[in-house]
């Protein structure tokens, strides 16, 4: 039983921590060995219990003299796409598997500097290419709820080590809902935020225009103090913002936001959420909807309407179109993002090969897999002359539309409410035998990424089986709304207890 | 058959930027391979490209020399390719949207004043370098080496319209782009570093014929000269194709200075899809009117404005002015020389830069700044000339004399102590006149009975016996008076 079981939150650990319960070591040591016991899980890729430990004790230098904030001596694991000094750092591929990067993403080194102790790295989809981790060259990840199902993806190994409790908070990526699908998969929280406001320096990048980095944890306390810290201006990313609106892009200015309206809804303790609108697009609750999942987001709906919120209808037309815009714009993305992996600099490299040409495309044949290089052919296409009118344009005003339909959507509404899956986790292995079937299981997620939306995945339900799967529902805001978000999310768990059930041990 | 040869020049001009286009690294020239090259430039995984705003002013600087049009937004895209030495696989270049687009460039060819018209300029990362030769692997193998150094050197790439017609008119253009980037400072137009490199499209067709014949792009021209001779080579190899009822295929052909001929870079006729796309990871470039007028206001007189500034002023031909103009510093040059002479004696002066001094500085392979006699001492040399102190030939035998540093080159100082002042004294000229004309009675009567040659024969004698310092006015003038 590990330590990490009894405490709840970031801050009752954090508390025990400062209160010299236990040190920073003898925590990390307990969440190594409980890592080791899950291994079963295969949520890690990589483990390096020296590095591990030497973090603990400078976590433990600074609480021995009071010096230690809200995240020293916590425990986090990142997602392998993240560059680490140290830990592997492999997006889950072939064509990484021994590369170690000198330096370390500006998140991750965010993090250290806040005295948490990283555990290792986590298991995703290659290249956070799929959603269902099972693209990883390091095998699949295993739902903690019932080890025969798939944690979702691409941030499995995060949502999975959350909901294990093998840690309390972990780093994650979401492209296209990587982020809200595992956690939703996983029964845990997850914020994707919005696009600019957390660094892609040290993000191995897919589709770097929709790429963004953002925390999975228990509930939504722990969320906003794992992103108050991640985000934040940062000059090595030119996509980073320098200002939200008329506020400084600091962690500080979700921390507000979140203050203020937790203070907001304690004025009205009856109806804590009276004046706010919540928008149901209709597109995401039509046929391929699973009912039980159905169901389960109603009665979350209902919830937030029982305490003041009122109920709007919107529509978001082009929902489906996003399946379509993304598997052009984000493929084309990574099919360039991906060249610079050809076996001459670092990474994998063919060991057979007569000339340079051969030496490129047998790396490249060798190092990926499946997933990757059908999207790099889709991208390669869709860029290709002749076809680039009928494709990435295409899709890219498509994109532009949707930022226009989510606009008028939130004319109407304060806040938009809906699945973030259309069906629960599926058992390993199973997999359509089109693969363009499996991208239509984003359809919840992906309209948000286009658009650069902020959005999260809380748990609302579960399945009635012998062993029940966790529900997520997505609450989607306006930009920059990440602090009003997670309170209200807060405010949801504080009536609910969804998000603090845990898989049975094993 | 008359044929016509059609060129165009794609000019790779280095931005003299202390660091690269998207990372710090320094763009310093001749480090230890790989010593320049940082996590961003080896495109290591999770490095993103940052902007260095420095590239832009002088983008902007060229867009304002030309007469072009400076783009208040223009666009960053990729160009993907696979090549070794490129370390993401893709260029960040500018496509569809590049900062500079129109403007002209005027220079001459001969006596004739050309103008070409330019399609664009754009900002992008140069490539590192591949070292084939004598390069061995870890293991003593025969292999090929990365040196990533210059990888994120930014370039402008300048691109003129298919208006030259002969190899002469793409040299002329190309020295006249290369000394504007030198002489606005954006560029150290170093060709043996490659700091400045031409492409050249060349395509032949039948004199008359509108349609443009099938291009090849000449690639590794590291010289005005084997420009030329490229041009040259690929035309001629075009035109015996064709009329050997052959067909010029597009391709880049790559030019080999020892063996002088073109030869075709790719073996396998795969056609060049470069899948530009705008790149995500790179906001629109910005740029605004107030930038484009501060930078205006930064720049240096441009060598045109000065063209006609000499020609309107000093009254120099339209040919000296643009000889002068042909760099900064030959300007600058030009510019003390005549002022120390308060503008009175510009013809003098420009004849002197451009005839004794360049001269001289060609003998030595020097580089006017590096020029053994300053404007001040020039200026005081042809104050003598002005004041008929001495000769225009005299002058030059004392020029060469200031040049080998005699008398701290100072002109009055050589005069004095060689003796070299023109004799002006009547008298002196005059019993010079009766001895020559004494000694050389043949001579005399020859010239009497109608040889006007035999007049010169006198005048030679005369200068002969001053050793060249009598006024050659006096003699002449004497020497009539006194054949009567």
């Amino acid at each position: 039983m590990s330590l990490l079981n009894e405490y709840p939150s970031i801050h009752a650990l954090g508390t025990a921590l400062r209160e010299k319960k236990f040190s920073a070591r003898e925590l990390a040591q307990d969440a190594l060995n409980n890592v080791t016991a899950h291994a079963h899980l295969n949520a890690f890729i990589d483990i390096n219990a020296e590095l591990t430990l030497q973090q603990a004790d400078a976590a433990d230098a600074l609480l021995a003299n009071q010096q230690g904030g809200p995240l020293t001596g916590i425990p986090i694991a990142h997602k392998d796409v993240l560059v680490t000094k140290g830990w592997r750092s492999t997006a889950g591929s072939k064509m990484l598997e021994n590369y170690r990067s000198p330096f370390d993403a500006t998140v991750v080194e965010r993090l250290n500097a806040a005295g948490t102790v990283s555990l290792g790295k986590l298991n995703c989809d290659e290249f956070a290419m799929g959603s269902d981790n099972q693209s990883s060259f390091f095998g699949a990840v295993h739902n903690p709820w019932n080890t025969q199902y798939s944690p979702g993806g691409s941030s499995g190994g995060s949502a999975a080590a959350v909901a294990a409790n093998l840690v309390l908070c972990a780093t994650g990526t979401d492209t296209g809902g990587s982020i809200r699908q595992p956690a939703a998969l996983c029964g845990v929280s997850g914020i994707k935020p919005t696009y600019g406001t957390v660094s892609r320096f040290g993000m191995i990048a897919y589709g770097s225009s929709l790429d963004q980095a953002g925390p999975i944890a228990r509930n939504a306390k722990d969320l906003l103090e794992v992103l108050s810290v991640m985000s934040g201006f940062d000059p090595h990313d030119p996509t980073s913002l320098e200002h939200c609106l008329n506020t400084k892009n600091t962690g500080d200015r979700i921390r507000n936001d979140f203050n203020s309206w937790e203070t907001r809804f304690t004025e009205n303790t009856n109806q804590p959420l009276a004046s706010l609108r919540i928008g149901i697009p209709k597109e995401y609750f039509e046929n391929e909807l699973d009912s039980t999942l159905a169901n389960q987001i109603e009665s979350a709906i209902a919830h937030f309407e029982k305490l003041g919120a009122t109920r709007v209808d919107v529509s978001l037309p082009l929902t489906r179109e996003a399946v379509s815009a993304y598997y052009v714009i984000t493929p084309a993305e990574a099919s360039s993002n991906l060249s610079r992996f050809d076996g001459v600099r670092f990474g994998h490299r063919a060991a057979n090969y007569s000339n340079l040409e051969e030496m490129i495309s047998r790396s490249r044949a060798e190092g990926f897999g499946d997933e990757v290089i059908r999207r790099i052919l889709v991208g390669t296409y869709v860029l290709s002359e002749g076809y680039y009118d009928a494709y990435y344009l295409q899709a890219q005003r498509v994109r532009r539309m949707i930022v226009n339909d989510f606009q008028q959507a939130f004319a109407a509404c304060d806040f938009i409410m809906g699945p973030v899956t259309p069906s629960l986790a599926l058992p390993l292995g199973e997999r359509s035998s089109d693969p363009t079937t499996d991208w239509l299981s984003d359809i919840y997620t992906l309209g948000v990424s286009l658009a650069g939306l902020p959005a999260m995945s809380v748990p609302c339900g579960f399945t009635h089986d012998a062993q029940p799967l966790p529900i997520g529902l997505q609450l989607i805001g306006n930009y920059f709304s990440e602090g009003q978000l997670l309170a209200l999310a807060d405010r949801y768990q504080q009536d609910t207890d969804w998000h603090q059930r845990k898989p049975e041990a094993k | 058959m008359e044929w016509e040869i059609v060129i165009g020049l794609e000019i790779h001009a280095q931005l003299s930027t202390a660091s690269k286009i998207f990372s710090s690294s320094s763009t310093r020239f001749g480090a230890a391979a790989n010593t320049q090259a940082s996590a961003t430039d080896m495109a290591l995984p999770g490095t993103l490209p940052v902007f260095n705003e420095g590239a832009v002013d002088k983008a902007i600087s060229f867009g304002l020399a030309i007469g072009g049009q400076v783009a208040s937004r223009s666009i960053f895209a990729r160009k993907n390719y696979f090549y070794p030495d490129l370390p993401k696989n893709y260029q960040i270049s500018q496509f569809e949207d590049p900062i500079v687009t129109g403007g002209k460039i005027s220079f001459f060819v001969g006596e004739e004043e050309i103008t070409i018209n330019l399609t664009r300029a754009h900002l992008e990362e140069d490539a590192g370098k591949s070292l084939h030769e004598n390069f061995t692997g870890p293991h003593g193998e025969s292999s090929t080496g990365i040196d990533l150094n210059r990888a994120g050197t930014p370039l402008l790439e300048i691109v003129s319209e298919p208006e030259m017609r002969s190899a002469a008119e793409a040299v002329g253009y190309a020295r006249a782009v290369h000394s504007l980037v030198v002489w606005l400072g954006m560029c150290d137009g170093n060709m043996q570093e490659g700091s400045f490199r031409a492409d050249a499209n060349v395509s032949v067709r039948p004199k008359g014929q509108e349609k443009l014949g099938t291009r090849c792009e000449l690639k590794n021209i590291n010289s005005f000269r084997f420009l030329e001779r490229a041009i040259n080579y690929e035309a001629r190899r075009q035109i015996e194709l064709i009329e050997d009822g052959g067909q010029v295929v597009q391709e880049t052909r790559l030019y080999d200075a020892d063996l002088d001929e073109t030869r075709s870079m790719r073996t396998k006729g795969d056609a060049d899809d470069y899948r530009y796309f705008p790149d995500p990871d790179l906001p629109p470039l910005l740029v605004s009117e107030e930038r484009i007028e501060a930078v205006r206001a930064t720049m240096p007189e441009l060598p045109a404005t000065k063209r006609e500034r000499y020609q309107n002023e000093f009254g120099l031909s339209a040919y000296d002015a643009a000889q002068l103009t042909m760099s900064r510093d030959t300007a600058t040059y030009f510019e003390q020389t005549n002022a120390a002479l308060n503008n009175a004696q510009a013809k003098l002066a420009a004849n002197w830069v451009l005839g004794e001094l360049a001269a001289s500085l060609n003998r030595e392979e020097l580089d006017i700044t590096q020029a053994k006699v300053n404007p001040t001492q020039l200026a005081k040399l042809i104050a003598r000339i002005a004041d008929n102190t001495i000769s225009n030939k005299i002058a030059r035998d004392v020029f060469q004399a200031m040049w080998e540093g005699q008398e701290n080159g100072d002109a009055d100082a050589i005069i004095e102590s060689k003796g070299l002042k023109q004799i002006s004294d009547v008298g002196a000229i005059s019993a010079m006149v009766d001895e020559v004309i004494a000694a050389n009675p043949a001579i005399v009567e020859e010239y009497r009975s109608g040889r006007d040659k035999a007049f010169n024969s006198l005048v030679g004698q005369v200068m002969k016996a001053a050793r060249g310092k009598a006024n050659p006015k006096q003699v002449t003038d004497l020497l009539k008076e006194k054949l009567g």
